[in-house]
Protein backbone atom coordinates (compact mmCIF):
# COMPACT_ATOMS: atom_id res chain seq x y z
CA UNK A 1 0.00 0.00 0.00
CA UNK A 2 1.58 3.27 -0.67
CA UNK A 3 1.26 6.44 1.26
CA UNK A 4 3.14 9.42 0.23
CA UNK A 5 5.55 11.53 2.58
CA UNK A 6 5.01 14.71 1.02
CA UNK A 7 0.94 14.49 2.06
CA UNK A 8 -0.71 14.91 5.66
CA UNK A 9 -3.11 12.50 6.99
CA UNK A 10 -6.24 12.49 9.50
CA UNK A 11 -7.44 9.43 11.68
CA UNK A 12 -10.91 9.71 8.89
CA UNK A 13 -8.36 7.96 6.31
CA UNK A 14 -7.99 11.40 4.67
CA UNK A 15 -5.11 12.62 2.84
CA UNK A 16 -3.72 16.57 2.05
CA UNK A 17 -1.55 18.07 0.09
CA UNK A 18 -0.39 21.42 1.23
CA UNK A 19 -0.11 24.47 -1.74
CA UNK A 20 0.43 27.66 0.09
CA UNK A 21 -2.77 28.03 1.99
CA UNK A 22 -4.91 25.53 -0.64
CA UNK A 23 -5.25 22.44 0.57
CA UNK A 24 -5.68 19.47 -1.57
CA UNK A 25 -7.92 16.46 0.08
CA UNK A 26 -8.77 13.07 -1.19
CA UNK A 27 -8.96 9.63 0.97
CA UNK A 28 -6.22 7.57 1.37
CA UNK A 29 -4.83 4.24 -0.66
CA UNK A 30 -6.20 2.38 2.45
CA UNK A 31 -9.69 3.74 2.85
CA UNK A 32 -10.03 3.11 -0.45
CA UNK A 33 -8.92 -0.55 -0.64
CA UNK A 34 -11.18 -1.11 1.97
CA UNK A 35 -14.29 0.79 0.68
CA UNK A 36 -13.61 -1.81 -2.58
CA UNK A 37 -15.96 -0.41 -5.49
CA UNK A 38 -16.28 3.06 -5.59
CA UNK A 39 -19.83 4.25 -7.50
CA UNK A 40 -20.58 7.64 -6.20
CA UNK A 41 -18.65 10.35 -4.56
CA UNK A 42 -21.15 13.65 -3.39
CA UNK A 43 -19.14 16.61 -3.07
CA UNK A 44 -20.00 19.90 -1.49
CA UNK A 45 -21.05 23.09 -3.38
CA UNK A 46 -18.01 25.92 -4.07
CA UNK A 47 -18.45 28.37 -1.38
CA UNK A 48 -19.40 25.90 1.51
CA UNK A 49 -17.61 27.07 4.59
CA UNK A 50 -15.93 24.03 7.14
CA UNK A 51 -15.18 23.31 10.33
CA UNK A 52 -12.63 20.82 11.04
CA UNK A 53 -14.35 17.95 11.85
CA UNK A 54 -17.24 18.59 9.46
CA UNK A 55 -19.11 16.29 7.16
CA UNK A 56 -18.41 17.48 3.76
CA UNK A 57 -19.13 15.13 1.45
CA UNK A 58 -19.97 10.83 1.20
CA UNK A 59 -18.03 8.20 -0.72
CA UNK A 60 -20.35 5.28 -1.58
CA UNK A 61 -19.50 1.72 -3.06
CA UNK A 62 -21.17 -1.10 -3.93
CA UNK A 63 -20.98 -2.44 -0.14
CA UNK A 64 -21.24 0.56 2.50
CA UNK A 65 -21.39 4.53 2.60
CA UNK A 66 -18.72 6.44 4.28
CA UNK A 67 -18.66 10.08 5.24
CA UNK A 68 -15.49 12.48 4.52
CA UNK A 69 -14.33 15.19 7.25
CA UNK A 70 -12.96 17.90 6.99
CA UNK A 71 -9.40 17.93 8.28
CA UNK A 72 -8.88 21.90 8.45
CA UNK A 73 -11.09 25.10 8.69
CA UNK A 74 -11.96 26.95 5.56
CA UNK A 75 -13.76 27.62 2.40
CA UNK A 76 -14.20 25.04 -0.65
CA UNK A 77 -12.38 26.63 -3.53
CA UNK A 78 -12.77 23.66 -6.03
CA UNK A 79 -14.18 20.28 -5.91
CA UNK A 80 -13.23 17.36 -8.44
CA UNK A 81 -16.31 17.25 -10.90
CA UNK A 82 -14.52 14.21 -13.10
CA UNK A 83 -15.62 12.39 -10.03
CA UNK A 84 -19.12 12.95 -11.07
CA UNK A 85 -18.99 10.23 -14.28
CA UNK A 86 -15.86 8.61 -13.23
CA UNK A 87 -15.86 7.87 -9.36
CA UNK A 88 -13.82 4.67 -9.86
CA UNK A 89 -11.12 7.41 -9.68
CA UNK A 90 -10.68 7.10 -6.45
CA UNK A 91 -9.75 3.38 -6.60
CA UNK A 92 -7.56 3.53 -9.12
CA UNK A 93 -5.29 7.24 -8.36
CA UNK A 94 -6.70 8.20 -4.80
CA UNK A 95 -3.32 10.96 -4.65
CA UNK A 96 -3.60 12.04 -8.28
CA UNK A 97 -6.93 12.21 -10.01
CA UNK A 98 -8.78 11.12 -7.42
CA UNK A 99 -8.67 13.94 -5.44
CA UNK A 100 -12.25 15.42 -4.01
CA UNK A 101 -11.80 19.15 -2.65
CA UNK A 102 -9.90 22.04 -2.14
CA UNK A 103 -10.20 24.11 0.61
CA UNK A 104 -8.61 27.49 1.04
CA UNK A 105 -7.67 27.40 4.90
CA UNK A 106 -8.35 29.86 7.06
CA UNK A 107 -6.21 28.77 9.62
CA UNK A 108 -2.68 27.11 8.16
CA UNK A 109 -1.15 26.29 11.56
CA UNK A 110 -4.31 23.98 11.80
CA UNK A 111 -2.03 21.60 9.35
CA UNK A 112 0.45 21.17 12.83
CA UNK A 113 -2.37 18.91 14.03
CA UNK A 114 -2.52 16.24 10.71
CA UNK A 115 -0.58 13.23 11.20
CA UNK A 116 2.86 12.68 9.30
CA UNK A 117 3.03 9.56 7.06
CA UNK A 118 4.99 7.44 9.91
CA UNK A 119 1.88 8.45 12.39
CA UNK A 120 -0.69 7.43 9.57
CA UNK A 121 1.40 4.02 9.04
CA UNK A 122 1.17 2.99 12.43
CA UNK A 123 -2.18 3.62 12.38
CA UNK A 124 -3.29 1.46 9.39
CA UNK A 125 -1.10 -1.29 11.09
CA UNK A 126 -3.09 -1.43 14.33
CA UNK B 1 -35.37 -21.32 13.43
CA UNK B 2 -36.58 -21.88 17.36
CA UNK B 3 -37.82 -19.01 19.32
CA UNK B 4 -36.93 -19.25 22.87
CA UNK B 5 -38.63 -16.63 25.20
CA UNK B 6 -36.40 -14.24 27.72
CA UNK B 7 -36.16 -15.38 31.02
CA UNK B 8 -37.54 -12.86 33.87
CA UNK B 9 -33.51 -12.98 34.70
CA UNK B 10 -32.63 -11.93 31.04
CA UNK B 11 -35.32 -8.77 31.12
CA UNK B 12 -33.77 -7.44 34.22
CA UNK B 13 -30.23 -7.99 33.05
CA UNK B 14 -31.12 -5.78 29.68
CA UNK B 15 -32.84 -2.96 31.68
CA UNK B 16 -30.29 -2.35 34.29
CA UNK B 17 -27.85 -2.56 30.74
CA UNK B 18 -29.47 0.18 29.68
CA UNK B 19 -30.19 2.06 32.66
CA UNK B 20 -34.31 1.66 33.39
CA UNK B 21 -36.10 -0.42 35.85
CA UNK B 22 -39.36 -1.80 34.69
CA UNK B 23 -40.41 -2.16 30.88
CA UNK B 24 -42.64 0.64 30.95
CA UNK B 25 -40.13 2.88 31.43
CA UNK B 26 -39.57 2.12 27.50
CA UNK B 27 -42.78 3.84 26.77
CA UNK B 28 -42.17 6.98 28.58
CA UNK B 29 -42.00 9.04 25.50
CA UNK B 30 -46.25 8.49 25.21
CA UNK B 31 -48.12 10.53 27.03
CA UNK B 32 -50.31 9.63 29.44
CA UNK B 33 -53.30 10.31 27.94
CA UNK B 34 -52.28 8.06 24.81
CA UNK B 35 -51.75 5.30 27.45
CA UNK B 36 -54.73 2.80 28.34
CA UNK B 37 -55.03 2.22 32.18
CA UNK B 38 -57.21 -0.51 32.39
CA UNK B 39 -57.08 -4.21 31.38
CA UNK B 40 -58.82 -4.05 27.94
CA UNK B 41 -62.36 -4.62 27.95
CA UNK B 42 -62.63 -7.87 26.50
CA UNK B 43 -63.94 -10.77 27.59
CA UNK B 44 -62.99 -14.39 28.23
CA UNK B 45 -62.05 -17.66 26.71
CA UNK B 46 -65.02 -18.98 24.87
CA UNK B 47 -65.41 -22.68 23.17
CA UNK B 48 -64.70 -22.28 19.20
CA UNK B 49 -68.52 -23.24 18.63
CA UNK B 50 -69.71 -20.11 20.72
CA UNK B 51 -66.85 -18.02 19.81
CA UNK B 52 -68.26 -18.37 15.84
CA UNK B 53 -71.71 -17.55 17.38
CA UNK B 54 -70.83 -14.34 18.74
CA UNK B 55 -68.87 -13.13 15.82
CA UNK B 56 -71.65 -13.75 13.17
CA UNK B 57 -74.03 -11.59 16.13
CA UNK B 58 -71.63 -8.90 16.05
CA UNK B 59 -70.77 -9.00 12.30
CA UNK B 60 -75.20 -8.85 11.84
CA UNK B 61 -74.95 -5.62 14.18
CA UNK B 62 -72.63 -3.59 11.15
CA UNK B 63 -74.72 -1.62 8.61
CA UNK B 64 -72.49 -2.00 5.73
CA UNK B 65 -72.91 0.07 3.14
CA UNK B 66 -71.90 -0.97 -0.29
CA UNK B 67 -69.86 1.34 -2.87
CA UNK B 68 -72.44 2.98 -4.31
CA UNK B 69 -74.59 4.17 -1.63
CA UNK B 70 -71.29 6.21 -0.33
CA UNK B 71 -70.67 9.52 -1.16
CA UNK B 72 -67.48 10.17 1.36
CA UNK B 73 -64.63 10.41 -0.42
CA UNK B 74 -62.29 13.03 1.03
CA UNK B 75 -58.85 10.94 0.93
CA UNK B 76 -60.13 7.72 0.30
CA UNK B 77 -62.21 6.19 -2.10
CA UNK B 78 -64.62 3.41 -3.89
CA UNK B 79 -63.83 1.82 -6.24
CA UNK B 80 -64.43 -0.93 -8.56
CA UNK B 81 -61.53 -3.37 -8.24
CA UNK B 82 -61.19 -6.34 -10.69
CA UNK B 83 -61.92 -9.81 -8.70
CA UNK B 84 -58.34 -10.70 -10.77
CA UNK B 85 -56.55 -8.48 -8.64
CA UNK B 86 -57.42 -10.71 -5.57
CA UNK B 87 -57.17 -13.59 -7.26
CA UNK B 88 -53.62 -13.44 -8.33
CA UNK B 89 -52.40 -11.90 -4.98
CA UNK B 90 -54.01 -15.15 -3.53
CA UNK B 91 -50.06 -16.40 -4.32
CA UNK B 92 -48.32 -16.84 -1.11
CA UNK B 93 -45.13 -15.58 -2.26
CA UNK B 94 -46.38 -12.14 -2.26
CA UNK B 95 -47.66 -12.49 1.61
CA UNK B 96 -45.15 -10.47 2.85
CA UNK B 97 -44.41 -6.52 3.43
CA UNK B 98 -40.98 -7.03 3.49
CA UNK B 99 -38.57 -6.03 0.56
CA UNK B 100 -36.46 -9.38 -0.02
CA UNK B 101 -32.99 -8.43 0.20
CA UNK B 102 -31.97 -11.79 -1.61
CA UNK B 103 -32.43 -11.74 -5.62
CA UNK B 104 -31.90 -15.07 -5.87
CA UNK B 105 -34.69 -16.56 -4.64
CA UNK B 106 -36.91 -13.17 -4.60
CA UNK B 107 -36.93 -12.76 -8.77
CA UNK B 108 -40.90 -12.93 -8.55
CA UNK B 109 -41.02 -10.33 -5.97
CA UNK B 110 -38.77 -8.03 -6.62
CA UNK B 111 -40.31 -7.72 -10.48
CA UNK B 112 -43.40 -7.41 -9.55
CA UNK B 113 -42.12 -3.96 -7.38
CA UNK B 114 -40.74 -2.61 -10.05
CA UNK B 115 -43.81 -3.16 -12.24
CA UNK B 116 -45.40 -0.88 -9.49
CA UNK B 117 -42.44 1.65 -9.69
CA UNK B 118 -43.31 1.43 -13.50
CA UNK B 119 -46.18 2.41 -13.48
CA UNK B 120 -46.15 4.95 -10.84
CA UNK B 121 -43.65 6.78 -12.18
CA UNK B 122 -45.72 6.65 -15.53
CA UNK B 123 -48.64 7.63 -13.60
CA UNK B 124 -47.34 10.56 -12.29
CA UNK B 125 -44.97 11.23 -14.84
CA UNK B 126 -41.77 11.05 -13.19
CA UNK B 127 -38.56 9.72 -13.63
CA UNK B 128 -38.11 7.07 -10.91
CA UNK B 129 -40.51 6.04 -8.02
CA UNK B 130 -39.58 4.29 -5.06
CA UNK B 131 -40.69 0.31 -3.79
CA UNK B 132 -43.77 2.34 -2.04
CA UNK B 133 -44.21 3.62 1.28
CA UNK B 134 -46.78 3.29 3.98
CA UNK B 135 -49.51 5.67 2.72
CA UNK B 136 -49.71 8.93 0.83
CA UNK B 137 -49.84 11.29 3.80
CA UNK B 138 -46.35 9.69 5.01
CA UNK B 139 -45.23 9.56 1.31
CA UNK B 140 -45.78 13.85 1.66
CA UNK B 141 -44.02 13.90 5.05
CA UNK B 142 -40.67 12.00 3.34
CA UNK B 143 -40.67 14.28 0.49
CA UNK B 144 -40.85 17.44 2.91
CA UNK B 145 -38.00 15.81 4.25
CA UNK B 146 -36.13 14.73 1.34
CA UNK B 147 -36.45 18.82 -0.24
CA UNK B 148 -34.84 19.48 3.41
CA UNK B 149 -31.81 17.40 2.36
CA UNK B 150 -31.70 18.80 -1.32
CA UNK B 151 -32.21 22.39 -0.87
CA UNK B 152 -30.35 22.43 3.17
CA UNK B 153 -33.34 24.85 4.13
CA UNK B 154 -35.47 24.42 6.90
CA UNK B 155 -38.71 26.35 5.80
CA UNK B 156 -41.67 24.26 3.80
CA UNK B 157 -44.29 26.25 2.12
CA UNK B 158 -47.92 23.48 2.51
CA UNK B 159 -50.68 24.87 1.01
CA UNK B 160 -54.03 24.69 3.04
CA UNK B 161 -55.54 22.96 0.26
CA UNK B 162 -53.79 19.81 0.91
CA UNK B 163 -55.84 16.82 3.09
CA UNK B 164 -55.59 18.01 6.58
CA UNK B 165 -54.62 14.80 7.80
CA UNK B 166 -51.99 14.78 5.59
CA UNK B 167 -50.97 18.03 6.96
CA UNK B 168 -50.91 17.01 10.77
CA UNK B 169 -48.85 13.32 9.39
CA UNK B 170 -46.63 16.03 8.29
CA UNK B 171 -46.49 18.23 11.25
CA UNK B 172 -45.88 14.87 13.10
CA UNK B 173 -42.47 13.79 11.47
CA UNK B 174 -40.70 16.73 10.75
CA UNK B 175 -41.38 17.72 15.12
CA UNK B 176 -37.91 17.08 15.81
CA UNK B 177 -36.24 18.05 12.51
CA UNK B 178 -35.87 21.49 12.71
CA UNK B 179 -38.35 21.96 10.00
CA UNK B 180 -40.84 24.94 9.89
CA UNK B 181 -43.68 24.60 8.28
CA UNK B 182 -45.59 27.87 6.67
CA UNK B 183 -49.12 27.33 5.61
CA UNK B 184 -50.72 29.40 2.56
CA UNK B 185 -54.37 29.78 2.65
CA UNK B 186 -57.05 30.05 0.12
CA UNK B 187 -60.14 28.05 0.67
CA UNK B 188 -62.06 31.03 -0.52
CA UNK B 189 -61.37 30.84 -4.20
CA UNK B 190 -61.16 27.26 -4.13
CA UNK B 191 -57.67 27.67 -5.09
CA UNK B 192 -54.12 28.06 -3.46
CA UNK B 193 -53.34 31.72 -3.51
CA UNK B 194 -50.45 32.43 -5.72
CA UNK B 195 -49.43 35.64 -4.52
CA UNK B 196 -49.23 34.51 -0.83
CA UNK B 197 -47.49 31.56 -1.99
CA UNK B 198 -45.12 33.29 -3.81
CA UNK B 199 -44.47 35.63 -0.46
CA UNK B 200 -44.19 32.81 1.62
CA UNK B 201 -42.16 30.63 -1.08
CA UNK B 202 -39.24 33.00 -0.48
CA UNK B 203 -36.35 31.26 1.33
CA UNK B 204 -37.73 27.63 1.77
CA UNK B 205 -36.84 24.35 0.55
CA UNK B 206 -40.23 23.23 -0.78
CA UNK B 207 -43.66 24.13 -1.59
CA UNK B 208 -46.48 21.35 -1.31
CA UNK B 209 -49.85 21.47 -3.44
CA UNK B 210 -52.08 19.06 -3.22
CA UNK B 211 -53.64 17.91 -7.06
CA UNK B 212 -56.60 17.67 -7.18
CA UNK B 213 -57.11 19.53 -3.91
CA UNK B 214 -58.88 18.81 -0.68
CA UNK B 215 -62.01 20.79 -1.90
CA UNK B 216 -61.97 19.34 -5.19
CA UNK B 217 -60.58 22.16 -7.76
CA UNK B 218 -57.65 21.98 -9.55
CA UNK B 219 -54.59 23.94 -8.62
CA UNK B 220 -52.67 26.09 -11.52
CA UNK B 221 -49.63 23.49 -11.27
CA UNK B 222 -47.63 25.98 -13.98
CA UNK B 223 -48.24 28.67 -11.94
CA UNK B 224 -46.83 26.72 -8.62
CA UNK B 225 -44.03 26.12 -10.67
CA UNK B 226 -43.04 29.36 -11.39
CA UNK B 227 -43.07 30.55 -8.11
CA UNK B 228 -40.65 27.55 -7.16
CA UNK B 229 -38.05 28.70 -9.85
CA UNK B 230 -38.52 32.02 -8.37
CA UNK B 231 -37.66 30.79 -4.54
CA UNK B 232 -35.15 28.19 -5.71
CA UNK B 233 -37.88 25.38 -4.21
CA UNK B 234 -38.47 22.01 -5.24
CA UNK B 235 -41.89 21.55 -6.03
CA UNK B 236 -43.58 19.02 -4.10
CA UNK B 237 -47.23 18.02 -5.23
CA UNK B 238 -49.37 15.25 -3.40
CA UNK B 239 -52.18 13.25 -5.09
CA UNK B 240 -55.18 11.16 -2.90
CA UNK B 241 -56.91 10.22 -5.85
CA UNK B 242 -54.42 9.27 -9.02
CA UNK B 243 -57.62 7.84 -10.85
CA UNK B 244 -57.65 11.49 -12.05
CA UNK B 245 -54.16 10.79 -13.44
CA UNK B 246 -56.41 9.49 -16.13
CA UNK B 247 -57.51 12.52 -17.35
CA UNK B 248 -55.43 15.34 -16.20
CA UNK B 249 -51.97 16.24 -17.29
CA UNK B 250 -49.13 14.29 -15.00
CA UNK B 251 -47.67 16.51 -11.65
CA UNK B 252 -44.39 15.38 -13.47
CA UNK B 253 -45.10 17.17 -17.20
CA UNK B 254 -46.31 20.40 -14.80
CA UNK B 255 -43.12 20.48 -13.30
CA UNK B 256 -43.33 18.63 -9.93
CA UNK B 257 -39.94 17.93 -8.19
CA UNK B 258 -41.30 15.32 -6.38
CA UNK B 259 -44.67 13.94 -6.45
CA UNK B 260 -46.16 11.80 -3.91
CA UNK B 261 -49.58 9.58 -3.83
CA UNK B 262 -52.11 7.72 -1.84
CA UNK B 263 -52.23 4.81 -4.17
CA UNK B 264 -55.35 2.39 -2.28
CA UNK B 265 -57.91 3.49 -5.31
CA UNK B 266 -55.63 0.72 -7.13
CA UNK B 267 -56.28 -2.57 -5.83
CA UNK B 268 -56.78 -1.61 -2.51
CA UNK B 269 -59.95 -1.52 -0.52
CA UNK B 270 -61.38 0.56 2.58
CA UNK B 271 -61.51 -2.06 5.02
CA UNK B 272 -61.82 0.42 8.24
CA UNK B 273 -60.19 3.31 5.98
CA UNK B 274 -56.66 1.33 5.01
CA UNK B 275 -54.50 -0.35 4.12
CA UNK B 276 -52.83 2.67 2.31
CA UNK B 277 -50.07 2.75 -0.47
CA UNK B 278 -47.80 5.54 -0.64
CA UNK B 279 -46.73 6.36 -4.09
CA UNK B 280 -43.27 8.28 -4.50
CA UNK B 281 -41.51 10.01 -7.36
CA UNK B 282 -39.28 12.23 -8.65
CA UNK B 283 -36.33 12.77 -10.94
CA UNK B 284 -33.37 10.82 -11.78
CA UNK B 285 -31.07 13.03 -10.24
CA UNK B 286 -32.13 12.79 -7.47
CA UNK B 287 -31.97 9.06 -6.91
CA UNK B 288 -29.97 9.26 -3.81
CA UNK B 289 -31.97 11.43 -1.74
CA UNK B 290 -35.33 9.38 -1.78
CA UNK B 291 -36.22 6.96 1.48
CA UNK B 292 -37.14 3.85 0.95
CA UNK B 293 -36.44 0.20 -0.99
CA UNK B 294 -35.53 0.54 -4.36
CA UNK B 295 -35.43 -2.30 -6.81
CA UNK B 296 -33.51 -1.99 -9.94
CA UNK B 297 -33.24 -4.39 -13.18
CA UNK B 298 -30.07 -5.57 -14.43
CA UNK B 299 -28.18 -8.18 -16.34
CA UNK B 300 -26.41 -11.18 -14.83
CA UNK B 301 -23.42 -13.05 -15.86
CA UNK B 302 -24.97 -14.27 -18.70
CA UNK B 303 -26.25 -11.53 -19.71
CA UNK B 304 -30.24 -12.33 -18.46
CA UNK B 305 -32.11 -9.75 -17.11
CA UNK B 306 -32.24 -9.98 -13.25
CA UNK B 307 -33.86 -7.31 -10.65
CA UNK B 308 -32.15 -6.54 -7.29
CA UNK B 309 -32.68 -4.07 -4.48
CA UNK B 310 -30.29 -0.94 -5.35
CA UNK B 311 -29.15 1.77 -3.75
CA UNK B 312 -29.37 0.03 -0.63
CA UNK B 313 -26.41 2.16 0.71
CA UNK B 314 -28.61 5.53 1.63
CA UNK B 315 -30.92 3.23 4.14
CA UNK B 316 -30.59 2.96 7.50
CA UNK B 317 -28.90 -0.53 8.12
CA UNK B 318 -25.77 0.76 6.37
CA UNK B 319 -26.30 4.08 6.55
CA UNK B 320 -27.50 4.15 10.16
CA UNK B 321 -28.82 7.45 11.44
CA UNK B 322 -27.67 9.21 8.31
CA UNK B 323 -30.01 6.95 5.96
CA UNK B 324 -32.88 9.05 3.98
CA UNK B 325 -35.39 7.39 5.88
CA UNK B 326 -36.15 5.10 8.78
CA UNK B 327 -38.71 3.45 6.67
CA UNK B 328 -37.33 -0.38 6.36
CA UNK B 329 -40.44 -2.14 5.08
CA UNK B 330 -42.83 -1.05 2.66
CA UNK B 331 -46.25 -1.93 1.39
CA UNK B 332 -45.20 -4.78 -1.00
CA UNK B 333 -48.50 -6.68 -1.04
CA UNK B 334 -50.80 -3.43 -1.61
CA UNK B 335 -48.10 -2.21 -4.23
CA UNK B 336 -48.17 -5.64 -6.11
CA UNK B 337 -52.33 -5.22 -5.90
CA UNK B 338 -52.17 -1.95 -7.47
CA UNK B 339 -49.36 -3.23 -10.14
CA UNK B 340 -51.81 -5.61 -10.88
CA UNK B 341 -54.92 -3.64 -10.99
CA UNK B 342 -52.93 -0.64 -13.28
CA UNK B 343 -52.06 -3.14 -15.78
CA UNK B 344 -55.64 -4.97 -15.84
CA UNK B 345 -56.54 -1.20 -16.63
CA UNK B 346 -54.27 -0.37 -19.16
CA UNK B 347 -53.51 3.92 -20.48
CA UNK B 348 -57.07 3.26 -22.35
CA UNK B 349 -59.00 1.51 -19.60
CA UNK B 350 -57.29 4.14 -16.95
CA UNK B 351 -59.03 6.93 -19.10
CA UNK B 352 -62.03 5.40 -19.12
CA UNK B 353 -62.10 4.89 -15.76
CA UNK B 354 -61.05 8.55 -15.01
CA UNK B 355 -63.99 9.71 -17.37
CA UNK B 356 -66.74 7.77 -15.58
CA UNK B 357 -65.81 9.80 -12.18
CA UNK B 358 -65.73 12.69 -13.74
CA UNK B 359 -68.83 12.44 -15.57
CA UNK B 360 -70.79 10.84 -12.21
CA UNK B 361 -69.15 13.78 -10.36
CA UNK B 362 -70.48 16.44 -12.55
CA UNK B 363 -74.01 14.38 -12.84
CA UNK B 364 -74.14 14.64 -9.01
CA UNK B 365 -73.17 18.30 -8.90
CA UNK B 366 -75.63 19.69 -11.50
CA UNK B 367 -78.35 16.85 -9.53
CA UNK B 368 -77.53 18.44 -5.68
CA UNK B 369 -77.05 22.11 -6.92
CA UNK B 370 -80.53 22.24 -8.15
CA UNK B 371 -81.77 21.70 -5.20
CA UNK B 372 -83.33 24.74 -3.36
CA UNK B 373 -80.65 25.83 -0.97
CA UNK B 374 -78.05 23.76 -2.21
CA UNK B 375 -75.44 25.27 -4.26
CA UNK B 376 -71.73 24.95 -6.40
CA UNK B 377 -69.11 25.96 -3.04
CA UNK B 378 -66.66 27.18 -6.56
CA UNK B 379 -67.41 27.57 -10.52
CA UNK B 380 -64.48 25.39 -11.42
CA UNK B 381 -63.61 22.31 -12.67
CA UNK B 382 -63.72 19.07 -10.55
CA UNK B 383 -62.38 16.01 -10.76
CA UNK B 384 -64.50 13.31 -8.94
CA UNK B 385 -65.35 15.66 -5.81
CA UNK B 386 -67.45 18.62 -5.39
CA UNK B 387 -67.52 21.00 -2.84
CA UNK B 388 -71.22 21.89 -2.06
CA UNK B 389 -72.90 24.56 0.24
CA UNK B 390 -75.85 23.31 2.21
CA UNK B 391 -78.84 24.52 3.63
CA UNK B 392 -77.95 22.90 7.61
CA UNK B 393 -75.35 21.29 9.60
CA UNK B 394 -73.48 18.37 7.50
CA UNK B 395 -74.25 16.78 10.84
CA UNK B 396 -77.83 17.23 10.88
CA UNK B 397 -77.67 16.12 7.27
CA UNK B 398 -75.22 13.14 7.48
CA UNK B 399 -78.03 11.66 10.06
CA UNK B 400 -80.56 11.93 8.10
CA UNK B 401 -78.26 9.81 5.24
CA UNK B 402 -77.31 7.52 7.41
CA UNK B 403 -80.86 6.44 8.34
CA UNK B 404 -82.03 6.49 4.78
CA UNK B 405 -78.86 3.78 4.14
CA UNK B 406 -76.75 6.84 2.57
CA UNK B 407 -73.08 7.79 3.28
CA UNK B 408 -72.86 11.50 3.32
CA UNK B 409 -70.18 13.62 1.84
CA UNK B 410 -67.37 14.93 3.95
CA UNK B 411 -68.22 18.34 6.55
CA UNK B 412 -66.07 20.86 4.91
CA UNK B 413 -66.76 22.78 8.00
CA UNK B 414 -64.46 21.69 10.28
CA UNK B 415 -61.88 22.07 8.65
CA UNK B 416 -62.45 25.56 6.89
CA UNK B 417 -65.12 27.28 9.18
CA UNK B 418 -65.23 29.69 6.74
CA UNK B 419 -67.16 27.91 4.45
CA UNK B 420 -69.91 27.78 6.53
CA UNK B 421 -72.29 24.50 6.32
CA UNK B 422 -70.68 22.84 3.39
CA UNK B 423 -70.10 19.36 1.95
CA UNK B 424 -67.32 17.76 0.02
CA UNK B 425 -69.27 14.87 -2.12
CA UNK B 426 -67.77 12.10 -3.92
CA UNK B 427 -68.46 10.19 -7.33
CA UNK B 428 -67.26 7.38 -8.80
CA UNK B 429 -67.58 4.76 -11.37
CA UNK B 430 -69.39 2.82 -8.97
CA UNK B 431 -72.25 5.29 -8.73
CA UNK B 432 -74.80 4.90 -11.41
CA UNK B 433 -77.43 7.62 -12.50
CA UNK B 434 -80.07 5.95 -10.48
CA UNK B 435 -77.91 6.15 -6.96
CA UNK B 436 -77.11 10.07 -7.44
CA UNK B 437 -81.13 10.44 -8.03
CA UNK B 438 -81.40 8.31 -4.57
CA UNK B 439 -79.04 10.65 -3.01
CA UNK B 440 -80.73 13.57 -3.83
CA UNK B 441 -84.32 12.64 -3.16
CA UNK B 442 -83.03 12.10 0.17
CA UNK B 443 -81.37 15.04 0.02
CA UNK B 444 -84.98 17.07 -1.14
CA UNK B 445 -86.00 16.87 2.50
CA UNK B 446 -83.83 19.90 3.06
CA UNK B 447 -84.95 21.94 0.64
CA UNK B 448 -85.68 25.56 1.72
Amino acid sequence: MNFPEKLLYTKDHEWTLIEGDIAVVGITDFAQSELGDIVFVETPEVGTKLNVGDSFGVVESVKTVSDLYSPLTGEVVEVNEALVDAPETVNTSPYADGWIVKIKMSDTSETESLMNVADYKSLVKK
Amino acid sequence: MRFIPLTEKDRKEMLATIGVNRVDDLFADIPAEAKLDRPLNIPGPLPERELLNNFSMLAFMNKPVSGERSFLGAGAYSHHVPVAVDQMLLRGEFFTAYTPYQPEVSQGTLMAIYEFQTYTSALLGMDIANASMYDGASSLAEAVIMAKRVKKKNRVVISGLVDPAWRKVVETYVQDLDIDITTVDGVNEGVTNIDELSIAANGSSAVVVQYPNFVGCIDDLQAVRRVCDEAGALMIVATSEPVAMGVMTSPGKLGADIAVAEGRSFGGSLSYGGPGLGMFATKQKWARQIPGRLVGKTNDVDGKPGYVLTLATREQHIRREKATSNICSNQALCATASAIHLSLLGKNGLQEMALKNMTAAKYLAGKISSLNGFELAYKRPFFNEVAIKIPAPAETINKKLAKDGFVGGFDLSKTYPSMGDSMLFCATELHAKNDIDALADALSGFEV
